[in-house]
Formats: C-alpha cells, sequence, structure tokens
C-alpha cells in the first residue's frame, strides 16, 4: 500500500509524464489553448490511462512473459490501446450523452497520443525492476497507482499551460517567436520548475 | 530528373514543411532522445526507414482499406514495422537500443507517422509516398541533429562520444553546462529552432 502510494505521489511530480519524459507532447501543445478544452482533453487522458495500463499489465505478465512472446508487446499493445479507445467512445456515447459532448472530440487522438503508449512500455520495463525499487511496479494495484498518477500529473501539466497561454495572450512577444516558439519556452521553464522535486522522497 | 512535383515532396519537408517546427508533429521523441548525437542519429534513420516503408505499405493496399477502420491498420502496419526495427537494433546496437528504451516503441504513436500516412499515403501512389515519407524522415532528423549537437557540445564538451572541448580550456577555468542534459533545455533549444526558422522563412508566410 505504501508502495503504491509512493508510486502515485512521484509519478505526479518527479515523473511527470509531460516535464520529465516528454510523452503526449503533440496533443499537449496543440490543445492547450484554452483551459476548458485542456482539462476535457486530461480527463480523457487520465481515463483512458486507468483503463488500458492495467489490462496491459495483466497481458504482459499472464500471456506475454509465460509465453516468451514480449517481442509482440508493441503490436498487442497498441491494438488494446485502439480497441479499448473505441469501446470507451461507444460506451461514454451510450450512456453519457453530456460528457460524450465534451470528450467527443478528443477520444480518437488518444489512441496515438504517446502518453497512453508510453505509460504501458514503462510499465513494461518496471515489472522487471526490484520489488524494492521504488519505480517497481509488482502487481496490479501498483499498475493502477502508476496509470492514475501519470494521468493527473498529465491533467495538471495541460491546464497549467493553457491557464499560462491564456494569460499570455495579452503579451507582447516577437512576432517570430509567437504562438508555438513562445510555447516551448514556457513548457521549458516549467520543465525547470517541476525538476525540483526530482529529489521527492516518500 | 525529377519532375518539380516529386522534388517538392521530397525537399518540402527538409525545410519550409519541416514536420517537426512547422506541423509541429513528433515533438515527443524528438526532445527525448537528443541528449546525445549518437541516439539521435540513430533515431532519426530509424523514424526515416519506418515512414518511408509504411508510406509505401499503406499505399499499397490503400484501396483495399475500409474506412471506417483505418486507424486500426495503419497502427497495426506500423507497429510491425517498429518491432521489426528495434529487434535489428538490438541485434546490432544494443547499447544505443537501451538509450533509446521506450522512445523506439514510441515510434508507433510518433505524429508524423500517422499524421503522413493519413494525409499523403492514403491519397497517393507507391513511389511518391515513398519519397514523402523519406522527405519527412529527413526533416524530423535534422532537428534531431541539430538539437542534438547543441546539447552534447555544451552539455558535456564532445561529440559522438569524443572530446572536442580541449583540456586546456577545462584547466583555464571552463565547465560544461550540465543544464543542458536537463529534459528543460531541450524544449528551450526547440524554442529557439522555431524562431530561427520563423525570422529566415517570414517572407514566404
Amino acid at each position: 500500500m505504501e508502495h503504491a502510494l509512493s508510486l502515485f505521489v512521484r509519478s505526479i511530480f518527479a515523473d511527470n509524464m509531460i516535464f520529465a519524459f516528454f510523452l503526449g507532447m503533440c496533443s499537449y501543445l496543440a490543445v492547450s489553448k484554452t483551459v476548458k478544452t485542456s482539462a476535457g482533453l486530461g480527463v480523457a487522458v487520465t481515463f483512458v490511462l486507468l483503463i488500458t495500463l492495467p489490462v496491459n499489465y495483466l497481458l504482459q505478465v499472464y500471456v506475454l512473459n509465460p509465453l516468451g512472446l514480449s517481442y509482440l508487446s508493441f503490436i498487442l499493445f497498441i491494438a488494446v490501446i485502439a480497441a479499448i479507445v473505441q469501446i470507451v467512445e461507444m460506451v461514454v456515447e451510450k450512456f453519457s450523452p453530456s460528457l460524450y459532448a465534451s470528450l467527443g472530440i478528443f477520444l480518437p487522438l488518444i489512441a496515438v497520443n504517446c502518453a497512453i503508449m508510453g505509460g504501458s512500455l514503462f510499465m513494461q520495463q518496471r515489472i522487471l525492476l526490484d520489488p524494492e525499487n521504488v519505480k517497481a511496479i509488482a502487481n496490479i494495484g501498483d499498475a493502477f497507482a502508476y496509470a492514475l498518477g501519470s494521468g493527473i500529473g498529465w491533467f495538471m501539466a495541460i491546464v497549467c499551460l493553457a491557464g499560462i497561454r491564456e494569460k499570455m495572450e495579452y503579451n507582447d512577444v516577437p512576432k517570430p517567436l509567437q504562438g508555438l516558439g513562445i510555447t516551448f519556452i514556457t513548457v521549458g521553464l516549467m520543465a525547470m520548475a517541476f525538476m525540483c522535486f526530482s529529489g521527492l522522497k516518500i | 530528373m525529377l519532375s518539380q512535383k516529386t522534388k517538392d515532396t521530397l525537399l518540402g519537408p527538409l525545410n519550409v514543411n519541416n514536420p517537426v517546427v512547422v506541423q509541429v508533429l513528433g515533438i515527443c521523441s524528438a526532445l527525448a532522445v537528443t541528449v546525445q548525437l549518437k541516439p539521435a542519429l540513430v533515431m532519426g534513420i530509424a523514424v526515416t526507414i519506418i515512414v518511408a516503408m509504411a508510406n509505401v505499405i499503406v499505399s499499397l493496399i490503400r484501396n483495399t482499406i475500409p474506412m471506417r477502420i483505418r486507424i486500426i491498420i495503419q497502427l497495426v502496419v506500423v507497429a510491425a514495422l517498429v518491432t521489426l526495427v528495434s529487434e535489428v537494433l538490438k541485434a546490432f546496437a544494443y547499447d544505443v537500443a537501451m538509450q533509446l528504451s521506450v522512445y523506439l516503441g514510441l515510434i508507433i504513436t510518433n505524429c508524423i507517422l500517422m499524421g503522413r500516412l493519413e494525409a499523403f499515403a492514403m491519397t497517393n501512389n507507391a513511389w511518391d509516398s515513398f519519397l514523402d515519407g523519406l522527405g519527412n524522415g529527413f526533416g524530423y532528423a535534422i532537428i534531431l541533429v541539430i538539437v542534438a549537437f547543441f546539447r552534447e557540445l555544451l552539455g558535456s564538451g564532445a561529440l559522438l562520444g569524443y572530446q572536442i572541448i580541449p583540456d586546456s580550456w577545462y584547466a583555464a577555468g571552463y565547465e560544461n553546462c550540465g543544464m543542458m542534459m536537463m529534459p528543460a533545455m531541450a524544449l528551450i533549444l526547440v524554442g529557439c529552432i522555431i524562431w530561427a526558422h520563423r525570422s529566415i522563412n517570414k517572407e514566404e508566410k
């Protein structure tokens, strides 16, 4: 339990998907213009991570490893992610049209979001670690904690950036730097701020 | 030898239509593997090969793919190619494969691939798609190499693992900039490249 909690907090701050590993950068930069839409995408990413990562964990531990097929993991993981995104889209559309209206446009994009695939690939590496290591994922509970932490970290990062970009509308930025250029530099400065969490121990 | 259109297809992505700094595709891996020049080069070559091959395959089967499930089919084609490349790298360049770690697998979700497959290979013939793939792969590789060049030179005083900054400089008080090794500097460097690129290409906008 303690281990899962530490994994959870670390994956939000020290191992933040955006600031430490640059995962999901494309949609992070493209969709962070307003706080409202970026919060929608953040929720969708967290939700899909929370489903796909434990499923891929079970597949890796109970199917791929015993059969010695781990070289097939890329194809299997991406197929699972694409299928689950499709199912989530259909279920949400059926049972909660209002949620679908707000998340709808983001869901198909998520299948190719690196944060989702990256979460599964990091999980695959972390299974092999010594259980004493703070980064190890030893059971399904850890997989959930890691997925939730990574998702919340991503959500927080995109909402923060969207807030800054909304304010930055009023700033006088040099012309060639406007838009994308200054966004990169902003993210760089945010990443520097997040580096202070890297020594975090719980 | 090449007509104007094929020339544009091949050379456009190198500068004017660069996938990283203009179309903002494939940023994730571009930032993560650029601490040193060698993994950046390998990554650039791997992505070029995969984009070109995937473009050809998808372009050949484009008329038989049902529209509704095309994303999944494209993903499977790409995932199969990435698996091949990663197995080859593990066999012949194990240390680089380990350095690239998950980012090798993340080529699957690299937006350049999906972007080119959707925007180009689905509507063009195999040869044009091949050239388009090569062009975009090189465009991506160039940015990777530029970022990695500065990060390795300023961060560890070396290029491709060989020391460049002479010892006498260190003796005179020069120090490597540890900041360059941090993820944050990659973002700021790419921001500066975009700045320079836009200032130079201003008249075309």
